[in-house]
């Protein structure tokens, strides 16, 4: 069943367009992400659907109703902000009460809200602490533990875990998708940050230029985005580029790099002659082989578990390679190997639109 | 962090006890005024020995005042009075229009939002004097002349914009997040308004009231021009102690340490809100 559904909707202040015919459709109980860069509206968005602003055009319906002339109080929406907005002057507890509260509960119907979900939210023990009291992830708990406590259907969460510790958003991005679903509410989740969001979401809508570019499982977003932007904001590092043409030769496809014929899928055969993007993940080079490209080991840096190379091609093309840090060569700064792509890794964008080619 | 010196700490010392010697100077010298006869006070040279009397404070709240030339009846209690009626209704009225005016000024962007707040303010500018011919004019035939409700009227121009313009800069300085959180958790906007931003520019409130109450009561043309002695407050009523047989310096002095005690002590009791929440820190900063 649609819980949300945003049909055409567009906001701008002034001349300045925000965003432009966005249309998004929500299961109940899914989790959908919202990512973007700073800046693409993603907050705005937010916004609109709880109700604090109001949007330029279009429909935003809850549980198949419009509700455009329905004040936020009455939406039946929870939201949690990214500064927290904890109301400075009230303890924890009747923080998290708040909601309960405004819908008229008894007395020990609030206090039992409030213990349940500060129990699952592991912020039981700091309830009658005012909120300067609190430590950022105590604060960022008792925003989520407000919003979650009237049981909402429909859950706003704008990047609730920017304004915490790396120790703890680690942690959170853990906890989080249990708790979001066991809350059974239609999630909108808002975040820069890619593993945050392939980490939580059933599907992921990603925000640039005032549009939704993509919006599919995290899965089909790594492995096949819909265009040059969504590949480069997925991924750590990030894929690697080189412009390009796609030639066909006999019965083979390849690309030229740095002065080197690399072959493609025979499938791009269709695509032979356009000026292309080549695009490769770093961790789809494999630098293992006795053939392939030719390049040097410029620099070797260690990421977490995995070892970053950058190579350089004779003609000055650099890019990157990612291994596994357990991988059992690897190699020296100042070496000389051969690279290979990996097809599920490559991908080839249309460089006038920056869509992504089929092969 | 603790590496002054003990000369910085001594010169330190030195110079609060300077500043504090220079403020408070006037202060105690009226205090000890007033507890003297004009004799004492105009003896030459001046000493600090001297009998202590509270005749002063006796004839201003029994309203005889008994001169070299003979008795003289004082309405100092009722100047009194007048002071407190005026400073505290007028102070309640610019709340009462200044507090959702500010809130509406911080908030939403309206037409000629900024022009009305800066006419607001620059009733501030106008020298008192300037306006004070034609507004008796209109006073006296609109019959506003000498009644309280004309005075009280006339203090929103001392009191309003002060309220309006500190209270407006405090209610900006809420995160709108912190509004739209709690309508979102299901209540109105009236009840956020009442329940979450006043309270919380409520520093604010405290400190451009006190200010206003002061500024209220300071106030002297208005009432001298716009009201006759049984309405006017104790900074026009202390005129009568300029007499025929002299300036009577020791009921003067009385008469201010009476006029400043409840500003004094409603400044004392409002310090701790102006202290207080300034520091509440639930945003994220």
């Amino acid at each position: 069943m649609t819980q949300l559904s945003i049909t055409s909707l567009s906001k701008s202040y002034g001349s300045f367009k925000v965003f432009d015919g966005l249309n998004l459709e929500a299961k109940a109980g899914e989790i959908v992400v919202i990512f973007g860069g700073s800046g693409t509206g993603k907050t705005i968005l937010l916004r609109l659907i709880a109700g604090v602003e109001e949007p330029s055009s279009g429909v935003i319906a809850i549980g198949g109703h419009d509700v455009s002339d329905i004040a936020p109080e009455h939406r039946g929406v929870g939201m949690a902000f990214q500064n927290f907005a904890l109301f400075p002057h009230l303890s924890a507890a009747e923080n998290i009460a708040t909601p309960l509260r405004a819908a008229g509960a008894a007395e020990d119907k609030v206090k039992a809200g409030v213990a349940k979900v500060a129990k699952l939210l592991k912020i039981d023990h700091v309830l009658t602490h005012a909120p300067r009291e609190l430590s950022n992830g105590q604060k960022q708990r008792t925003a989520l533990a407000r919003a979650l406590a009237a049981e909402p259907q429909i859950l706003l969460l704008d990047d609730p875990l920017r304004n915490v510790d790396a120790k703890l958003r680690f942690e959170m991005r853990l906890e989080l998708p249990r708790l979001l679903r066991q809350s059974g509410a239609t999630v909108l989740y808002v975040t820069q940050d890619y593993k945050e969001a392939m980490a939580l979401a059933d599907r992921i809508a990603v925000l640039a230029g005032g549009k939704f570019v993509q919006t599919a499982s995290p899965e089909d977003i790594y492995m096949r985005p819909a265009t040059l932007g969504v590949a480069r904001l997925f991924g750590d590092p990030s894929i690697n580029t080189a412009e390009t043409v796609v030639e066909a030769e006999g019965n083979g496809v390849h690309v030229t790099l740095g002065g080197t014929k690399v072959p493609v899928a025979p499938a791009y055969k269709a695509h032979a002659g356009r000026a292309v993007t080549f695009g490769v993940r770093p961790e789809a080079v494999d630098v293992s082989g006795p053939s392939g490209l030719g390049a040097e080991v410029v620099a070797v840096t260690p990421l977490n578990e995995r070892t970053v190379l950058l190579l350089q091609t004779p003609s000055g093309w650099e890019f990157l390679a990612s291994l596994p840090s357990s991988a059992a060569a690897i190699p020296e700064p100042g070496a000389k190997v051969f690279a290979r792509f990996g097809e599920a890794g490559t991908h080839i964008f249309d460089r006038q639109t920056g869509e992504r080619l089929h092969g | 962090m603790d590496h002054t010196s003990t000369f910085e700490k001594t010169l330190r010392g030195v110079l609060i006890t300077l500043v504090l010697v220079f403020f408070l100077f006037p202060i105690v010298w009226i205090f000890l005024m007033s507890l003297q006869t004009n004799e004492t006070i105009l003896r030459i040279p001046p000493s600090l020995a001297f009998t202590p009397i509270i005749d002063n404070y006796t004839a201003l709240i029994t309203g005889q005042l008994r001169t070299a030339a003979g008795s003289l009846q004082l309405n100092f209690m009722q100047n009194m009075f007048n002071s407190v009626l005026l400073s505290v209704c007028s102070v309640a009225l610019s709340l009462v229009l200044g507090v959702p005016a500010a809130y509406a000024f911080a908030r939403f962007k309206f037409r000629l939002g900024e022009d009305i707040a800066f006419t607001l303010l620059s009733f501030r500018f106008a020298p008192a004097l300037l306006v004070l011919l034609p507004l008796s004019l209109y006073f006296k035939s609109l019959g506003l002349t000498n009644t309280y409700v004309g005075l009280i009227w006339v203090y929103q121009l001392i009191c309003l914009p002060l309220i309006l313009w500190i209270v407006r800069g405090y209610f900006e300085d809420i995160s709108p997040d912190i509004e739209h959180a709690y309508r979102i958790a299901g209540n109105s906007w009236w009840k956020t308004f009442t329940r979450i931003s006043i309270p919380l520019a409520k520093p604010g409130i405290a400190a451009a009231g006190l200010l206003a109450f002061i500024f209220a009561w300071n106030n002297f043309v208005f009432a001298l021009i716009l009201a006759s002695a049984d309405k006017q407050p104790v900074t026009v009523g202390a005129l009568a102690f300029v007499t025929a047989s002299g300036i009577q310096y020791g009921q003067i002095a009385a008469a201010i340490i009476i006029s400043i005690t409840p500003t004094l002590a409603l400044a004392l009791y409002a310090q701790r809100y102006l202290v207080e929440g300034l520091s509440m820190g639930a945003v994220k900063g």
